[in-house]
């Protein structure tokens, strides 16, 4: 058990998304304890055109950080193609050659690779591997040495509860961000329409298969020629994310799976607190720089004032409008945390 | 074990996976008493989607295992894909213990528990294993087959596994099975969909996925069959189908084919693949046939050719 008296409250850490060098400063100056960045390929799953960092980057970024006390993870987090798996091997020998702090995994051939070259390479397991569960993160954990496992966005504030009082490995949470409905690596929505997923490419809905045209019924966009939404003159429009989009069924057209909404858990910051989550996690390496420093600048001060006094704890206005304002499709939920949908 | 470990070398042998949609009791008996005449060789039993689907207990389960069993199939039973809760866990817990039948895990927890018993198991379809250091990994374990990730086209399936050098256990090589045919599960969430759609939580869902047999299907705003909604699954609607590729699949080294129920004429389906792949027949005819007899969506390969999944590849 963790203890739960407010003076023994763990400050959480407070990791930032950096797509670029730029995003990594910004981020470290406006207080994040740990940044997390890719590597320009696909061995990430946020593999965009113009976005993460090159070799030199890497060491710019962890010399900038390291320089300030904080510290940079690696996110290796796609599954190695068979056909040519140098390209994570590279990665994970890069990653501890240029000092980073730790990597954060999926593939079990990752793992095994850095566990016996790197064997003091501290390994974080990304939510791409998928671990709900306190036996699942006790797998990579026992087999692998994972010291950090990053919870996928399905579980409520009680099961997360109950995985952090059953493992030993640090627990880290998503706190804000874009919502993946869907539990992350394994999810192959993408790579139906398109070829391309998460897992095999590191891209959902990739920009080049996206189409946009205007037509007499309203903006269209489609994905690989599939109709994803139509925007009538005054709708907003978002990027079609596949399962963002609407369709019909049983002739009602709607949104079928998921609402553009984004997870914010400020509300919630005391209790995970509480419970002893390690770190949290702040989504958006696809985002930019002004996005990232805004954001984080928001949570430092929540998880300062919560860990000062949790009991006082309340999300300020101007932090909820910041957030609101930089939050896709403007709506806020706590996701599966707090289950309105249970 | 009374299970025959080694596979036919020649056979291409014939796996009926887990049925994922919630059907009523009576219909799923009546659908596994076909299934015991058919030329299937193994039949994958459980729930695997959502826990709260309950016209099955363990012990139903178990029982038509021996039924299945004492017809002559190999039975695995498969333990759920998204875990959550401890009950969860002990359902795993509960099919990892019984050594009647060989288990397919769905999940990591699956994983830690079956190599603790030290039982062999079945690789399921949700374990990512995308490489070969992966399989070996996996192999490691105590696995004695996989079924490959149904993202994976079939040249990487047969990079990861080939028939002339496969990964070995002892000396046992793990066998490869792929998904050929049927409703692809491509997505879970912990949230429902079905229940979503009408409107109705999750907790008092009236079990609502039990009128969709094949899942409840979701068209693209210009009336194009796109996906179904199973729950908290959601999958294609188009239906994969490998019947034209025997030959690839015997160059990747696939030594069996996952078809996955559908609530009409399965039996036909199954007799197709037997004759394609066991007895010589050609594909076109009966591609015709099953394209006949195919669910709105239609049939797609595209996955096996490194191609989106719902794509139609002629060969």
């Amino acid at each position: 058990m963790k203890a739960a008296s407010p003076s023994a409250f763990t400050r959480p850490e407070l990791v930032c998304p950096a797509g670029s060098l730029r995003a990594l400063q910004l981020a470290v100056d406006a207080g994040a304890d740990a940044v997390y960045l890719g590597l320009k390929n696909a061995t990430n799953a946020r593999n965009f055109a113009g976005l993460n960092f090159d070799d030199a980057q890497v060491r710019d970024g962890v010399a900038y950080a390291h320089a300030r006390g904080r510290q940079v993870l690696m996110a290796l987090n796609t599954y190695a193609d068979a056909r040519n798996l140098a390209p994570w091997y590279a990665a994970v020998d890069a990653a501890a050659e240029m000092g980073a702090d730790a990597l954060i995994v999926a593939d079990t051939a990752v793992m095994a690779y850095a566990r016996e070259h790197h064997p003091s390479l501290r390994l974080h397991l990304s939510v791409q591997a998928s671990a709900t569960t306190y036996e699942a993160i006790e797998f990579y954990r026992e087999r692998y040495g994972i010291r950090r496992a990053v919870l996928p966005r399905v579980l409520t504030l009680s099961q997360v509860q109950h995985v952090l009082r059953h493992t030993s490995a640090e627990i880290e949470v998503f706190g804000f961000g874009s919502l993946c409905v869907m539990v992350e690596g394994r999810c192959a929505l993408s790579s139906y329409a398109t070829g391309q997923s998460p897992n095999n490419a590191g891209v959902c809905s990739p920009p080049s298969a996206v189409r946009w045209s205007d037509t007499p019924g309203g903006v269209e966009a489609r994905l690989n020629g599939l109709l994803i939404d139509r925007y009538g003159p005054d709708e907003p429009r978002g990027y079609p994310t596949l399962c963002k989009g609407r369709f019909e069924v049983h002739g009602r057209r709607d949104y079928a799976l998921e609402e553009p909404t984004s997870l914010n858990t400020l509300a919630i910051l005391p209790e995970l607190m509480r419970m002893g989550v390690k770190a949290i996690k702040i989504e958006g390496r696809q985002r930019s720089p002004a996005y990232v420093q805004q954001v984080t600048r928001v949570w430092r001060e929540a998880i300062d004032q919560a860990a000062t006094a949790p009991d006082r704890f309340h999300p300020t206005p101007a932090w909820t409008a910041a957030l609101g304002h930089l939050a896709e499709g403007q709506q806020h939920t706590l996701g599966a945390y707090d289950r309105p949908w249970r | 074990m009374s299970e025959p470990m080694m596979e036919d070398a020649e056979r291409i042998a014939l796996t009926i996976g887990p049925v994922l949609y919630y059907w009523p009791r009576a219909a799923l008996l009546h659908f596994y008493a076909a299934m015991a005449d058919s030329a299937a060789d193994t039949i994958v039993l459980g729930e695997t989607v959502c826990s709260r689907r309950h016209e099955m207990k363990p012990d139903d389960w178990l029982s038509l295992a021996r039924d299945l069993h004492a017809a002559g199939k190999q039975v695995v039973l498969a333990t759920q894909v998204l875990l959550e809760s401890e009950a969860d866990l002990r359902l795993v817990r509960r099919i990892a213990e019984q050594r009647d039948f060989l288990v397919e895990a769905g999940d990591a927890s699956a994983l830690r528990v079956l190599a603790q018993s030290g039982a062999p198991f079945v690789l399921g379809p949700h374990i990512n294993v995308y490489s070969r250091p992966a399989l070996a990994e996996h192999a490691q374990l105590g696995a004695v087959r996989w079924v490959a990730p149904i993202e994976l086209p079939l040249d990487v399936v047969g990079c990861i596994n080939p028939a002339g050098e496969p990964v070995r256990v002892g000396d046992l090589p793990i066998a490869t099975e792929v998904f050929a045919f049927g409703r692809m599960p491509l997505a879970f969430s912990a949230r429902c969909f079905t229940a979503r759609h009408h409107r109705l939580s999750k907790d008092q869902c009236d079990f609502r996925c039990r009128d969709d047999a094949d899942g409840l299907q979701l068209d693209t705003s210009d009336g194009q069959p796109f996906l179904v909604l199973n729950g908290i699954q959601t999958m294609s609607a188009a239906q994969q189908c490998l019947i034209s590729e025997r030959g690839a699949l015997r160059e990747a080294g696939v030594s069996r084919l996952r078809l996955s129920p559908s609530s009409q004429r399965f039996d036909e389906v199954v007799a197709w693949f037997e004759r394609v792949m066991n007895e010589g027949e050609r594909a076109d005819q009966a591609r015709i046939a099953l394209d006949a007899l195919s669910l709105p969506g239609g049939l797609a390969n595209g996955f096996a050719h490194n191609a989106p999944g719902l794509d139609w590849i002629a060969r």
